[in-house]
């Protein structure tokens, strides 16, 4: 978009590059403050129904959808209380340093082809590490809080995060060596076609650690059954129990934030990213290059795939959230450390040998030829101005 | 998209003519976000020292590393920033909570340091400092500005040369050898060793066993047993002393 500012509209070159930054900003600030809206909503009907209630049924007309918004202006309303032993500049700094690191994981998040807001050489890797810092403002909520319930929260939290780290990473290498690639926008453009594609159906190891990547996505992200950190029968409301008003929110913000964005990650290591079941724009005929029109088609036909994906694993984490009781501080670590773990560590290697000893795939056709090494088949970054000097990078290996 | 967009835009170009926008026109991003990032990376390690509570000393390390990641993500080493995130910002989560945990008798612990500790502490820094500087000016082509440009960032050629199979461009003036050397020893010395340390740490942290494991269920059981002779003994003297316990009202 900025070297289109620059050759086509005449900005200088330091203006288009703000304008930009500040369009991609202020999208992405929408999809998580947006997001938050519909999903606040849509978790009170569906805890409603999986509890034999309605739910949200009278604000804004037939099915409460309004509800959000009245919860929204209650929040601004309340009184914005701070504990009298609380450590103050932490206690106000910490729902920001939550909310901060939900939004930087999303710059590197690609919502179609090109569509993302800083196309990454280690895409994956950023998002990871940054999802990993949102615990952070948690940490700092719980011990500025000058709460013993709010530092238990805190401290089971950091516990958790910590350990599911591991087996996520795990789980994450797994589309990264089968894409040849940490790209984000590399690894869902590999899994282009039918749905045959998506590396979920790439071999039976691949199906197997999508199923640890969510449950350690869950656990990373501090939902139930794993929100031992805000355990009400046992810590009141854990490390946000002394928030209120705003700063509540934004932890929720980030909280839906953070759920939104691990789908969306599921969606585009496992599930094909953009390029839906049924292969739409390619059977319609438009492919990248055929036109302006075509291509803002397939973008747009792109974006509706993924954010349904995404917030299809969002509803799934509902569903879980309302139907699975809580675990135990030892159950959640056990289920890291003695299933998540080793299961994870054999299923790559398993997903390792199946790339070694069948590289096209069980049936012809399914799973994508191996041999295509790697980066720079790729058109280069979209918003790059770097990539248009440097030459791609091809890589040929031989045995 | 572009005659779409282009249209679009024509219609904003008066405005970006008549200089509505021209104050933001001649910034410099890089360098701006560069003076940004090294500003709050020293000032932050200047207040990391000059803080007296643990958990603030951990939030400014935290935002110093963070903006030494995003000088490295500024220089275009995307895998070096996305690692200081992992690791160093990471790291220090870990070191924070275990900060707290182990220190913190009572809540908001404050670390005052005495004036020798502070010289002492200078004249380290100071020295540090000095050889750096040295180091960095002593280079001449590190003295002209624009010199250490970096080629379009990728992370396979690390990826490769730490397996063994160097695929990026070799230097300029560099011999035009075939077989130029991968770090894959070096990997494989860095992973053996990371190997036993994870090993050594499990050993270390595991839950230990006492000699006699049965300890605790035998005190147990001793425990009620001494309990009610205790009763049985005091409702003795006390039926002997006709209490009310036992049924006695005199």
């Amino acid at each position: 978009m900025a070297e289109f500012l620059i050759t086509t509209v005449g900005l200088p070159a330091s203006l288009a590059w703000t304008v930009t930054a500040v369009v991609a900003a202020v999208l992405i600030l929408n999809v998580i403050a947006g997001g938050a809206l519909v999903f606040i909503w849509a978790e009170r009907k569906i805890a409603g129904r999986i509890q034999d209630r309605l739910g949200p049924t009278r604000t804004g007309g037939k099915f409460g959808w309004l509800q959000s918004l009245a919860d929204g202006i209650k929040l601004l309303a309340k009184e914005d209380l701070m504990p009298e032993g609380a450590d103050g500049m932490l206690f106000r700094l910490a729902p920001y340093v939550s909310f901060c690191a939900s939004f930087c994981a999303f710059i590197a998040l690609p919502f179609a082809f090109d569509f993302v807001g800083q196309r990454l050489n280690v895409g994956v890797f950023f998002v990871v590490a940054v999802l990993g810092l949102e615990v952070f403002g948690v940490i700092l909520a719980g011990y500025a809080s000058a709460s013993k319930w709010s530092l238990f929260g805190a401290m089971r939290e950091a516990a958790q995060v910590v350990s599911y780290e591991v087996p996520l990473g795990m789980c994450v290498v797994v589309p990264v060596m089968l894409a040849g690639s940490m790209d984000l926008v590399t690894i869902a453009e590999k899994q282009a076609g039918w749905f045959t594609n998506w590396y979920l159906f790439h071999d039976p190891f691949t199906f197997v650690i999508f199923w640890v990547y969510v449950t350690c996505a869950v656990a990373s992200v501090n939902r139930a059954p794993f929100d031992l950190a805000e355990a009400e029968s046992e810590l009141v409301a854990g490390f946000h129990t002394e928030y209120s008003g705003l700063r509540w929110s934004f932890f929720f913000m980030a909280e839906y934030g953070s759920m939104f964005l691990v789908s969306a990650l599921a969606a585009v290591l496992f599930m094909g990213g953009w390029n839906g079941p049924i292969p739409v724009a390619s059977l319609l005929g438009l492919s990248e290059g055929t036109g302006d029109t075509a291509n803002y088609f397939t973008r747009l036909i792109g974006m509706v795939n993924l954010l349904g994906k995404a917030t299809l694993g969002v509803l799934v984490m509902m569903w879980i959230r309302w139907t699975l009781p809580r675990l135990r501080i030892d159950q959640v670590m056990t289920t890291c450390l003695k299933y998540c773990t080793p299961i994870a560590a054999v299923m790559f290697l398993g997903a390792m040998l199946w790339q070694v000893a069948l590289p096209g795939g069980l049936v012809p056709g399914m799973g994508r030829p191996a041999g295509e090494i790697r980066e720079g088949w790729l058109p280069g970054p979209g918003g790059g101005a770097a990539s248009a000097s440097a030459p791609a990078i091809v890589v040929q290996v031989t045995p | 998209m572009n005659t779409l967009a282009g249209g679009l835009f024509a219609m904003f170009e008066p405005l970006v003519a008549s200089g509505l926008a021209l104050p933001l026109a001649g910034v410099n991003w890089h360098t701006f976000f560069f003076l940004v990032f090294a500003a709050v990376a020293c000032g932050f390690a200047v207040a990391v020292v000059a803080a007296d509570n643990v958990v603030r000393m951990a939030l400014y390390l935290v935002l110093s590393l963070g903006a030494t990641a995003g000088l490295f993500f500024l220089a275009g080493a995307e895998f070096v920033g996305a690692m200081q995130l992992m690791i160093y910002v990471g790291g220090t989560l870990v070191l924070l909570v275990f900060g707290v945990m182990l220190t913190a008798q009572a809540p908001f612990v404050s670390i005052k340091s005495t004036a020798g500790d502070r010289v002492l502490a200078g004249m380290v820094g100071a020295a540090l400092l000095a050889v750096l500087l040295q180091a960095a000016l002593s280079v001449p082509a590190w003295r002209k500005p624009g010199a250490g440009r970096v080629a379009e960032p990728a992370a396979t050629p690390i990826g490769m040369a730490l397996v063994g199979v160097r695929v990026d461009a070799p230097e300029a003036g560099a011999p035009a050898i075939n077989r130029r050397p991968g770090y894959l020893l070096p990997f494989e010395i860095v992973s053996v060793h990371l190997l036993v340390v994870l090993v050594g740490a499990a050993y270390l942290a595991r839950a230990k066993r006492r000699k006699t494991p049965r300890a605790i269920e035998v005190a147990a059981s001793v425990e009620p047993a001494a309990s009610v002779a205790e009763h049985a003994e005091i409702g003795r003297d006390r039926s002997r002393g006709s209490s009310v316990l036992a049924g006695g009202r005199s």
